[in-house]
């Protein structure tokens, strides 16, 4: 697969490479140096495996990040790389994305740096609609400084700082980000490649900032953090699995669906008490993101019930960048600027 | 006209200093603006200085309320805007009370008599009417009915009264274009640009003009007018032009001479935001500006643009400096090319917004966690910005460093007349972007290496995404020498951390050597500063001379690394006196480097210097050899 057939193709831009790529073209040689356990190696890997679809040559892929594990990133893809600041990779990537429509441009975070020393940037490119690809590593802690609790931690959280309980109230970010009006909105697991390989290929052929969230156990610090969506018993009890034309059924023998409620909420509700016209099909290309937000307001943040994986949502709306080239264009449309013209002004006069 | 004109005696002077003052809304700002521009249609030097205050409407006549605008213009070569006007427009109580102490005594006052009533005058605690009492007695005071006379005349407008007097700063241009001989025309054409799309409101404004023009040749209230022929100049092309738009076009011009294309990304603050509306109209010249979340991710995308290739640059004040450290910080190590341009005002914290001071050098020096030098240079004058820019721009790309550029308040918002330059005749500088790897193994198979660097001046190679085979990362963690990988290797930070200095201190090659003038050549004294100083210290150079005072004086153009010959230059003087808007950062800085003696004269009134008051510092010095 090296085209993608959508109205607004993100990578038109991007050169196409005509030579067959592996896996292991996108190997750096850089000794990866996370903790033997950890989710980003699995991430990682199937970031690798799934770079090769694309078929952009690889010196048109820049990933950018900022500071903590999922940061380091860059230095284990054999592309070019940018290891920033706390929190400003969406920033810096946004100069490049909006001077450089030829790159594919990735931005590598976590919970952390995006949500909070970098909320501020991440809003703004969200709402902008930057051409980028944000992947958010979620594990739920600081793992680089060593076990503190980060803003996606659950209220009560015991750790290093917080030897009583967190009493912060946490960030659900795919529910931040809609709230952004992002246009593209998922979340993966980092175990599952499938899942996370398909949802990384809609958000590559997404024209605008493509959020995917995607949940990534930190062994060190936050083990199992997200056990209750992984494991074989509970995982398909708890996982909403967003499917587009789908009705929203899941349950390990589909038992559960998710309904409109006359109050005009959205609720889980037993497939058998209700008949199948009542449940919701879900489209992640309906402009209005409200049930895409209530579906992100199901999860409970601390059982992790009703949690919904999948591309949330998947709109158009033309990019940032974008609109800035057309803008560009439409002034040089008359001929590039002269300086001389420029700076000799129209209010000037002669002497000698 | 004419045969009116005639009846009233033309004494031809010198030079003269105008200040308009009046309500934030009274259009003084617009007022002084179209009387520079007339001014400099004739031909006069000149210089302005707009003093306003931050905020944008204050009360109606109050004292924080008030803007002012000087100028100086003479038939000869000035280098300020002058100490003392010879003449004060004052519009209403607030602007007299504020500003009568700055007219010097035996000066022309014209006040707006329809604004002293009782309210206003109590309103900025005057007890009786200073118009009434012999207060201003020292001064020669032309009461003038400006409103009442500006509605008079506006009464066939369909305009509101309100409107109308709102045309009265046009009465008051009229005039004083009437009592220093100055076109009008100019004004005519602006006029119609400006509201060309509302005829009752343009008809009246020039109606108001050409009122104030007639009552000035009519009115007993001027005997005379004068007459400033003027100033000698070289021959060229020359325009009237305000530090930040000079700036800005020295932005495009070190486009234009590099084929780099501009990345602005920025964040507004007073007083650089002018930078940044300058440049948003100039997308023809393939400039894109980003106003950004905050200044953070100002500079953050300036530095993204940077690393694809483009010359990131990023426009602040003092305060956006703090926010913006860790990412200049992050360009000092990633070694690309980023210009901050600080157009610094009073601090610390929001200090004095609109008004000017020096205060950020050793912020620009220093204000970075970890060795961390930035190469730091400062216009002199309005004009001068735009030579400064691309000078700036040429170190940042040839040493890919970011570099500061220290402009200020005053000369952001001050104007001068420019010798536009031939653009064919503006230095060039390139990127040379790499493009073929540059290390060869032992075993013969070549690498790209992106921190392998050029011998003479130890910059890295620009290796911007799309190079194919040039595939690299890079970060904020010390990369190792050569290879650029992650290294914490104690030997190896210990050598980039000064190579990362020795590169910034090579820059001193670059640079022309430290000029002094001293007409004498025998001087003992020499007053040496930097950035918007050089006015006000040339100007008091020269009358210290006239004086028969001996003095030496030298301008900082360089502030990190200094020119090479500056340790001479500093030790052939017995004294070394150095005037800063700041509390002494340059004197701490020479001090330190050069174990000279620098007598520190400072200032932080969010004003520039007299010219008096140096001549009093110099005489001082001098006469205690």
């Amino acid at each position: 697969m090296t085209s993608i057939d959508l109205p607004f193709p993100a990578l038109a831009l991007v050169p196409k490479t005509d030579e067959k790529q592996s896996a292991k073209d996108f190997k750096s040689d850089q000794e990866v140096r996370w903790c033997p356990g950890c989710g980003d190696y699995s991430i990682l890997s199937t970031v690798q495996g799934f770079m090769p679809e694309l078929g952009l040559k690889k010196e048109n892929i820049v990933f950018i990040s900022g500071i903590g594990c999922s940061s380091r990133f860059p230095y284990y893809m054999n592309t070019y790389g940018l290891h920033s600041i706390h929190g400003r990779a969406p920033a810096i990537a946004t100069g490049l994305a909006v001077t450089r429509p030829d790159l594919s441009v990735w931005v590598v975070t976590g919970d952390g740096d995006a949500l909070s020393i970098g909320g501020n940037h991440l809003i703004h490119a969200l709402r902008r609609n930057v051409n980028l690809k944000i992947l958010l590593f979620n594990n739920r802690i600081y793992g680089l400084t060593k076990g503190q609790y980060s803003p996606t931690s659950e209220t009560g959280k015991i750790t290093k700082s917080t030897p009583q309980g967190s009493v912060d109230y946490s960030f659900n970010p795919v529910s931040l980000a809609l709230g952004a009006e992002a246009t593209f909105v998922a979340r993966s697991v980092d175990s599952d490649r499938k899942h996370l390989s398909e949802v990384l290929r809609r958000a590559a052929a997404h024209e605008g900032t493509a959020l995917v969230e995607i949940l990534q156990n930190c062994n060190i610090f936050n083990d199992g953090a997200w056990e209750a969506l992984k494991d074989n018993e509970t995982g398909p009890q708890n996982v909403i699995r967003l499917e587009d034309g789908q009705p929203i059924r899941f349950g390990a023998n589909g038992e559960k669906v998710v309904i409109r409620s006359k109050n005009g909420h959205i609720e889980v509700a037993d497939a058998a008490a209700v008949s199948e016209s009542d449940v919701i099909v879900y489209d992640s290309r309906t402009e209005d993101p409200g049930l895409a937000f209530a579906i992100s307001r199901l999860s409970d943040s601390h059982s992790l019930t009703d949690t919904a994986i999948g591309v949330f949502r998947d709109v158009q709306r033309p990019s940032y960048d974008r609109l800035v080239r057309e803008q560009m264009a439409e002034a040089a449309a008359g001929g590039p600027g002269d300086l001389q013209s420029l700076i000799n002004g129209k209010d000037n006069w002669q002497i000698g | 006209m004419t045969d009116q004109v005639a009846e009233k005696q033309v004494i031809p002077v010198d030079h003269v200093i105008i200040r308009f003052a009046g309500d934030s809304g009274d259009g003084m700002q617009l007022t002084g603006d179209r009387f520079t521009s007339e001014t400099a249609g004739l031909g006069n030097d000149l210089s302005t200085l707009p003093d306003f205050p931050a905020e944008i409407r204050a009360p109606a006549g109050t004292l924080p309320g008030v803007s002012a605008f000087q100028l100086q213009f003479a038939d000869h070569d000035i280098m300020t805007p002058g100490d003392r006007p010879d003449v004060l427009v004052a519009m209403n109580p607030a602007a007299l009370k504020s500003n009568i102490g700055l007219l010097k005594p035996g000066g022309d006052l014209i006040v707006n008599t329809d604004e002293f009533t009782k309210r206003s005058l109590e309103k900025v605690g005057y007890s009786g009417n200073p118009l009434e009492d012999d207060s201003l007695s020292a001064y020669n005071v032309h009461p003038v009915g400006l409103t009442s006379m500006t509605v008079e005349a506006l009464k066939e407008f369909p305009l509101s009264k309100k409107d109308a007097e709102r045309a009265k700063n046009m009465f008051a241009l009229g005039m004083l274009c009437w009592l220093y001989s100055r076109p009008t025309d100019g004004t005519r054409v602006f006029l119609k640009s400006k509201f060309g799309k509302n005829p009752d409101i343009l008809g009246a404004n020039i109606a108001a003009l050409e009122a104030g023009w007639s009552f000035g040749e009519t009115t007993e209230a001027f005997s005379v007018r004068y007459e400033v022929k003027p100033a000698p100049m070289k021959a060229g092309t020359y325009r009237n032009i305000h530090g930040n738009l000079a700036l800005a076009y020295g932005l495009v011009a070190a486009s234009d001479r590099s084929g780099l294309p501009i990345f602005l990304g920025t964040y507004p603050i007073t007083p650089a935001s002018d930078i940044l509306h300058e440049l948003s109209k100039l997308k023809k010249f393939g400039i894109t500006t980003f106003q950004a979340e905050d200044e953070i991710a100002g500079v953050g995308a300036a530095i993204g643009a940077s690393y694809g290739g483009s010359l990131g640059i990023t426009t602040t004040s003092g305060p956006g400096v703090a926010l913006k450290s860790e990412a200049i910080g992050l360009a000092v190590t990633l070694e690309i090319p980023l210009l901050i341009i600080d157009v610094q005002r009073g601090g610390p914290s929001t200090g004095l917004p609109t008004k000017t001071e020096q205060s950020d050098l050793l912020q620009a020096m220093f204000g970075r966690n970890g060795e961390a030098p930035v190469p730091i240079v400062a216009p002199q004058s309005p004009s001068d910005c735009f030579d400064a820019a691309i000078e700036a721009a040429r170190i940042a790309v040839q040493y890919r460093t970011p570099v500061f550029l220290l402009s200020d308040g005053y000369l952001a918002n001050g104007s001068e007349p420019w010798s536009i330059p031939d653009v064919d005749s503006l230095p060039t500088f390139e990127a040379n972007f790499a493009t073929e790897l540059n290390h060869t193994n032992e075993d013969g198979t070549q690498e790209f290496w992106p921190y392998l660097r050029d011998a003479e001046t130890l910059a890295r190679p620009w290796a911007i995404p799309g190079t194919p085979g040039l595939e690299h990362r890079i970060g904020g963690i010390e990369k190792a020498d050569g290879r650029g990988n992650i290294s914490y290797d104690p030997d190896n930070h210990d050598k980039m951390v000064r190579l990362r200095q020795a590169k910034v201190d090579g820059i001193a090659a670059s640079i022309a050597p430290l000029a002094v003038e001293d007409p004498d050549g025998d001087a003992r004294v020499l007053i040496i500063g930097w950035g918007s100083t050089y006015g006000p210290i040339g100007a008091a150079c020269r009358v210290a001379r006239k004086n028969g005072v001996k003095v030496a004086q030298a301008h900082l153009r360089h502030l990190n690394p200094f020119p090479t010959n500056t340790a001479e230059v500093l030790r052939s003087y017995d004294r070394v006196i150095v005037p800063e808007m700041n509390l002494g950062q340059l004197a701490l800085l020479l001090r330190g480097k050069f174990l000279v003696d620098a007598i520190g004269y400072n200032q932080v009134r969010g004003l520039p210097f007299t010219s008096d008051e140096l001549v009093g510092v110099i005489t001082n010095v001098a006469s205690s050899l």
